[in-house]
């Protein structure tokens, strides 16, 4: 038998559950929190502000820099050693680009908006979470972007087409998996995140597609509504004191 | 480079008050939250006005060191992520995350927090470590006594995960607690000009003399201590931050 | 969608050729769409958004507050609350002559805050200052607060109205920068309500009534203050 009921009793296009706050790090020009299922993110945003080193600076626009990060307890089992690997590594790198298409930095040339993204908690989904955090804590700085980013991942469980894999479906025994990071722009329905790994054919991989697409217009439903949610009422801002 | 600032706070001391309106004294509100991550052994979250930080126990079992072979291993690692303020940077760990890992380590250890003989599987080759790992969300000032306490709450709420004799089964904790022996909490006392006071603000840290973190046990034992700052402290000085600092350990062992 | 709404960006806000796009807002076909978080405003055919955040961006004619961080040899480095640093040069100064090669600290030193001007802004955002110019100055004493850039309008208020509300209830001095950086001095406690005051005009910008919220809150607050010295 073949796997045709998700290990969690979702239907193949059912997100785990999904919020947002906006607003969570006061000291930071901007942040949120992301939760999908049991993976947490939080984001922040630093800038525009000055760059060093000065050789990175580039006079036409401002520049977009991430940061991944695993709290070294977020993760099932063993300790996660501080200081960065080199899959952090690849995933800021990727953050980066599913970010920077919406964001609109000419008007900052030489300067350089910093994105950390920590997880406190994480399971299956974090690179996606990640960048569902950053693009509500950008919004929440006030940076110029055409759209906010969503992302998903889908794939593909035995003969099943799914999104949002969680672990126990990654990891699969009993036939192919494909796990499919994806981030898009809500509004255009194009694609800024794409990786893979796994086995998967050409009209699962289409499908799967699909399906994230209309996932991530859920996802940004819940994205949008942190940010206005946060103005519903008064805002908490920064303390007493001068912070210059 | 912060005349101003220091000149105003000041002129607000010398009236009796903080640069919030508190007094000398006063902490701003704290408050801890346990279970704030459930992947591992134990964590909790502590705010303390503004600032916020999150600590997380993770358990393996490890060899023990040679000098202490039938004691568990103890490991405190504070990480000040970039995340939490414009200051901090990522990279490396720098000297302030080095002293607060170090001074809220000295505190579990040298009041011997932790029965580390009860950690102890097999002599010389098999003990439980416990890594305690504090991360800052929104650092806004008196860092030290919010990692403290964090690493603390966190290490109470600490349950063993399952062991085999072979490896450790994370998915399924059991219900054994560690076996907490004392509970040390830190309290830093700053100074600036004549004025002794508590809980920071960072203009207020930007400004002060000096500052003594004391790390005091709910007996009132004082177990390690550190002294920050630039400005030296007089025997009077330290007599007077001491007694500050054992008044406020008691407020704060209240809320763990 | 309605005037005043909130809109993050993204959502589309007014449709068709009639309407023009302004400020934080961008043209896709038919539809004018909101690049910024930040409260919708339509003045006729004009469609902008009112930002709800975001970092100050240096604009000449500017009067703001900033810090002194360097002393070069031909003027000072001023952080002016931006990505950007600006640069206040001898001859701007002074209406004194400053001849070449003079101690420059014994004008402006290291963390001074002043009073000062926007001159120039190039396309880089090199930022030119000057201290010529009325209310232009060192500022010796008083408190250094940071505020939402662009909440700066309504902290200032129509005419000045927001501000000198709070100076008359608290009898601060008070001077708010266009850079989102302002000054207060007064008695402790009353400097602490400005303080107060300032981030709940910043906490409660975007919801209406603002002005007689703010009104009412000083007049109880006030009241609280005086209460001690009546006692005595």
């Amino acid at each position: 038998m073949g796997y045709d009921k998700r290990f969690d009793g979702r239907r193949p296009d059912e997100l785990r559950p999904v919020a947002a706050k906006a607003g969570i790090i006061k000291r930071a020009d901007g942040s949120a929190m992301f939760r999908i299922g049991n993976t947490v993110a939080y984001a922040a945003v630093y800038g525009p502000r000055d760059l060093f080193p000065r050789f990175l600076k580039d006079p036409q626009r401002g520049i977009l820099r991430c940061r991944y990060n695993m709290m070294p307890f977020s993760g099932a089992g063993e300790r996660v050693k501080p200081g960065g690997s080199r899959r952090s590594k690849e995933i800021s790198m990727v953050t980066e680009k599913a970010l920077l298409p919406v964001l609109n930095l000419e008007d900052f040339p030489n300067a350089v908006v910093d994105v950390f993204i920590e997880l406190p908690q994480t399971d299956a989904g974090t690179r996606c979470a990640g960048i569902c955090a950053a693009a509500i804590a950008l919004a929440d700085a006030g940076v110029s972007m055409k759209d906010l980013v969503s992302s998903v991942s889908a794939g593909k469980v035995g003969e099943m087409v799914a999104v949002d894999l969680s672990y126990a479906e990654e990891s699969y025994k009993d036939g192919d998996v494909a796990d499919i990071p994806v981030a898009f722009i809500p509004r255009t329905g194009q694609v800024t995140l794409l990786q893979m790994d796994g086995m998967i054919d050409k009209d699962g991989l289409k499908k799967a597609l699909e399906m994230a697409r209309a996932a991530c217009l859920q996802i940004y439903e819940v994205q949008r509504r942190a940010l206005k949610e946060k103005f519903a009422v008064p805002v908490a801002v920064k303390g007493n004191g001068s912070t210059v | 480079m912060n005349e101003l600032l220091r000149a105003n706070i000041l002129k607000w001391f010398g009236k009796g008050m903080r640069y919030d309106g508190r007094a000398f004294g006063e902490f701003r509100p704290v408050s801890i939250e346990l279970g704030v991550t459930k992947n591992a052994e134990g964590s909790a979250r502590v705010r303390i006005g503004d600032t916020e930080v999150i600590a997380g126990v993770k358990m393996a079992v490890e060899k023990p060191y040679n000098d202490t072979p039938a004691d568990g291993n103890l490991m405190v690692n504070a990480e000040l992520l970039p995340l939490s303020s414009p200051d901090f940077e990522a990279g490396p760990p720098g000297e302030e995350s080095i002293e607060i890992a170090r001074v809220v380590d000295r505190g579990v250890r040298e009041s011997k927090a932790i029965d580390t003989a009860k950690l102890c599987i097999e002599p010389g080759e098999k003990v439980w470590a416990v890594m305690v790992d504090i991360c800052t969300i929104n650092a806004a000032g008196n860092l030290l006594d919010a990692a403290a306490l964090a690493a603390m709450a966190a290490l109470r709420s600490t349950k063993f995960p399952a062991y085999n004799g072979k490896a450790v089964d994370y998915e399924h904790p059991t219900n054994n607690k560690l076996p907490m022996l004392r509970i040390p909490v830190l309290v830093t006392v700053t100074k600036l000009d004549e004025h002794f006071f508590v809980d920071p603000l960072i203009e207020e840290e930007k400004v002060a003399d000096a500052r003594l973190t004391v790390a005091i046990t709910e007996a009132g034992q004082i177990c390690a201590m550190q002294k920050g700052g630039d400005s030296p402290l007089s025997i009077d000085d330290i007599g007077r931050m001491v007694d500050l600092a054992a008044a406020k350990a008691k407020e704060l062992h209240k809320k763990l | 969608m309605a005037d005043k709404s909130i809109v993050v960006p993204g959502e589309e806000v007014a449709s068709g050729m009639d309407f023009l796009p302004t400020e934080g807002v961008y043209r896709d076909g038919e539809k004018l769409v909101s690049s910024k978080l930040g409260l919708l405003a339509v003045d006729g055919r004009l469609v902008k958004i009112i930002p709800l955040a975001g970092k100050y961006l240096p604009k000449r004619g500017d009067v703001i507050v900033g810090k002194v961080v360097d002393v070069a040899i031909s003027g000072w480095v001023v952080d002016i609350n931006s990505a950007y640093t600006a640069m206040l040069s001898m001859k701007e100064a002074s209406a004194e002559f400053i001849a070449r090669g003079a101690d420059l600290t014994r004008y402006f030193t290291f963390g001074d805050y002043i009073v000062t001007k926007i001159i120039n802004v190039t396309s880089q955002n090199l930022v030119d200052l000057t201290m010529k110019g009325p209310g232009l100055r060192k500022l010796s004493e008083g408190r250094i607060v940071a505020v939402a850039p662009n909440k700066v309008p309504r902290i200032i208020g129509k005419q000045g109205s927001m501000v000198s509300m709070i100076k008359d209830a608290t009898g601060c001095k008070v001077i708010v920068g266009q850079n989102g950086v302002v000054w207060l001095q007064g008695e402790p406690d009353n400097e602490l309500l400005a303080v107060t005051t300032l981030r709940k005009i910043e906490g409660e910008s975007h919801i209406s009534g603002l002005t007689d919220r703010v009104k009412a809150f000083l007049d109880e607050e006030v009241g609280k203050l005086k209460k001690p010295e009546q006692g005595q």
